[in-house]
């Protein structure tokens, strides 16, 4: 393995990392103003299809975005009335969404396209293209470090730069703006901004649409830059991986991205992995790579290495008058 | 919920979840609609499928059973203040157990099958939520986020095991088959009436495991500390109650439970381990535990629920090619929605129609306080 060999796993690593890095940060916002999450999965998965069948019927790319991003939204609000409004069970109604989710987008897909709960392949122009950075090919003969540019840094869509954008732009919201301030101690004590004045079930409205935009393009990102199609249970997982990252990550932004570039290499390697020999080891099965984001994520929760400590609030419905 | 004035009894045990659950076939019906089909068609013969014949009555009662497993499941936990949503992981390993016995004894007799795979369906189903179990008691990490990631865990390790250690030869990603002396009777073989359907001997342990779950929660002092440490645990601790001790404990009862499943659907019907088995089941008992307010009876109901809309599905796929029968996966899903999430939905409604009524009305119990 030469370093050739390593910038493209790294960079088949960046692609993979992308749909988790999106739906982190989107139940970044939803968990820190203490609700909590589990149907993360559910709204990538309504949005994929929905970006993908808008994409197809209309051949605009951008249009499947839009419909991606309101599909998931509209998913989060349901999650935002169930849980504020009507104080209910958080998990439930996660549970719920993904259900909902996995039925909707076969019965439809099933219904309109008749190709077996898939839609349409879409053409090269109704995808994210990739945009090449500025002289990429010309600098990408210089080995190493062009070829890092070349191969690592540019040839993404769109949808790539904009999560790793979102990356900062997310930590200044939390920790550098008054509704980061006021979001973070939504969840933590619910009741001083209460006292203060403010409306809790505002605030965590508008951290739920945050989510359910950004789960919207986690989703548009697999049916339509990285894909070319909506297939059944097309995130196979990709959310609950995404939930486990956030809880690795402490809730923390520029965490979330690291370990979801982690969580990114771990996939990534799966495939180079199968069949190779360690010395000591042996063969590594590639259902252990598999498992091993969730296996961290115990290992990291039960204390063994440092403490994840969730906000204080989480998952328990704010009820005004006691 | 102190602003919440309490509704009569019936109000809130029948009325509402009656009301939750026809909103939730409304809306599929409403989603039958939209792809240009008659939702009636569409409801009557997902009910004639479950109920109108032997056989559909049969598949409707079998799939009810898994149900009642993995519903009760969560329930015994949740009586201990435990949200056990790790079923789905419990019952896919508790099939290993199952399966590696049933297997090593399917040339002696059937009856040693049942017995000796129900023992190791449970014992592993046990172990496996025993584990995040003892990371809540021991080291205060949430057994809802342990529970999710024991899911994956168990889908990766026994994705291992069927595809590179107990495969059969020649098969991918499954087991071989239960030789015939080995295999569970069918109640086929008893009564005419269920021909054709894979209610099995198994059927009768959900009965069991109902009433079984009753007297440990309302009959048995260690149903007695379940309840006070899920109540109170401040209180618990006080009375000198382990909440350790009896947090494992639930969780080994609860994942027992689950694991009860793999008896009755890869050693009853399937015969065999099969990638995936489980199949959602796990999480349907989420739902069923929370329609039916984790009581026995009420737990009964709501997996006969979903069981018919499990076997009324497969028969829409016969009756009506052009519905799809992932309407039953919407309609379980706004199920799940309404009776689980957002149960109070229709209670201020109620409260106006029933306000008169309410000073003779003994109090509620508050239900569904959300945690993780």
């Amino acid at each position: 393995m030469d370093a050739t060999d390593i910038i493209l796993l790294l960079d088949s690593s960046v692609r993979l990392a992308v749909p988790l890095l999106l739906a982190c940060l989107a139940g970044l916002y939803s968990e820190r103003s203490g609700i909590v999450d589990i149907g993360l999965e559910g709204k990538m998965l309504g949005a994929a299809f929905a970006a993908a069948a808008t994409a197809a019927v209309t051949g605009n790319v951008w249009l499947g975005l839009l419909a991606a991003m309101a599909v998931s939204t509209f998913m989060s609000m349901i999650h935002a009335l169930a849980s504020i409004n009507f104080r209910g069970n958080q998990i439930i109604s996660g549970v719920a969404l993904n259900f909902l989710a996995a039925g909707f987008t076969v019965f439809l897909g099933h219904a309109w396209f008749r190709r077996g709960g898939t839609t349409p392949n879409l053409r090269p122009d109704e995808r994210f293209s990739t945009i090449d950075l500025p002289f990429a090919q010309e600098f990408g003969q210089v080995p190493i470090i062009g070829e890092i540019y070349e191969q690592l840094l540019s040839g993404h869509s769109i949808i790539v730069y904009f999560a790793f954008l979102a990356v900062p732009v997310t930590a200044f919201v939390l920790f550098r703006t008054r509704f980061g301030l006021r979001l973070r101690a939504v969840g933590e004590n619910p009741k001083a901004l209460d006292t203060a004045g403010m409306s809790v079930s505002l605030l965590r409205y508008q951290a739920l649409i945050i989510t359910g935009l950004l789960c919207g393009v986690a989703g548009a990102y697999l049916s339509t830059a990285q894909g070319a199609n909506f297939s059944e249970n097309m995130t196979s997982g990709r959310g609950f991986i995404a939930l486990a990252a956030l809880i690795f990550a402490k809730w923390r932004p520029w965490q979330a991205m690291w370990t979801c570039l982690l969580f990114g290499v771990l996939s990534a390697s799966q495939i180079r992995l199968q069949g190779v020999e360690f010395p000591m080891i042996g063969e590594v099965p590639v259902q252990f790579i598999q498992a091993l984001p969730y296996i961290l994520t115990v290992v990291l929760l039960a204390g063994f290495i440092g403490r994840a400590k969730a906000p204080k609030a989480i998952g328990q419905p704010y009820v005004k008058e006691r | 919920m102190s602003a919440r004035q309490p509704l009569p009894n019936w109000v809130t045990i029948v009325l509402m979840p009656a009301l939750n659950v026809l909103l939730a076939f409304i809306i599929g019906g409403l989603a039958v609609a939209m792809i240009g089909e008659n939702p009636l068609d569409a409801m009557w013969a997902l009910f004639y499928g479950a109920f109108g014949t032997g056989m559909g009555w049969g598949f409707t009662l079998h799939y009810a059973t898994n149900f009642i497993f993995t519903g009760l499941a969560v329930a015994v936990a949740y009586h201990a203040g435990m949200f056990n949503i790790g079923g789905e992981g419990q019952a896919y390993v508790a099939g290993l157990g199952a399966i590696v016995v049933a297997l090593w004894l399917d040339q002696t007799h059937w009856t040693l099958v049942l017995l000796g795979s129900t023992a190791a369906a449970m014992v592993m189903g046990a172990l496996w939520a025993i584990i995040p179990g003892w990371l809540q008691a021991k080291r205060g990490s949430h057994v809802v986020i342990t529970t999710i990631m024991f899911n994956f865990i168990a889908s990766a390790f026994m994705g291992y095991m069927l595809v590179q250690v107990i495969t059969a030869p020649g098969a991918n990603a499954e087991t071989r088959t239960i030789a015939e002396p080995g295999r569970l009777p069918l109640m086929s073989d008893w009564f005419d009436a269920f021909q054709y359907s894979p209610l099995n001997i198994t059927f009768f342990f959900g009965i069991l495991a109902l009433i079984f779950t009753y007297v440990l929660i309302w009959r048995t002092k260690l149903g007695y500390k379940i309840r006070t440490l899920g109540a109170n645990p401040e209180a618990a601790r006080y009375a000198g109650i382990s909440a350790v001790a009896v947090i494992i404990i639930a969780m080994a009862i609860s994942g027992a439970l689950a694991g009860l499943m793999a008896v009755n659907e890869a050693v009853g019907v399937q015969k065999r381990l099969v990638v995936g088995y489980v199949a959602g089941v796990g999480f349907v008992g989420i739902a069923v535990a929370f329609m039916g307010r984790s009581h026995p009876v009420g737990i009964a109901l709501a997996a006969l629920l979903f069981g018919a809309l499990y076997q009324g599905g497969q028969e829409l796929a016969f009756e009506l090619p052009a519905v799809p029968s992932e309407l039953v996966l919407i309609i379980q899903a706004l199920v799940i929605l309404f009776t689980g999430a957002m149960g109070e939905m229709f209670h201020p409604v109620l409260e106006r129609i029933f306000a008169k009524k309410i000073e003779a009305a003994p109090e509620e119990a508050t239900t569904s306080t959300g945690e993780a």
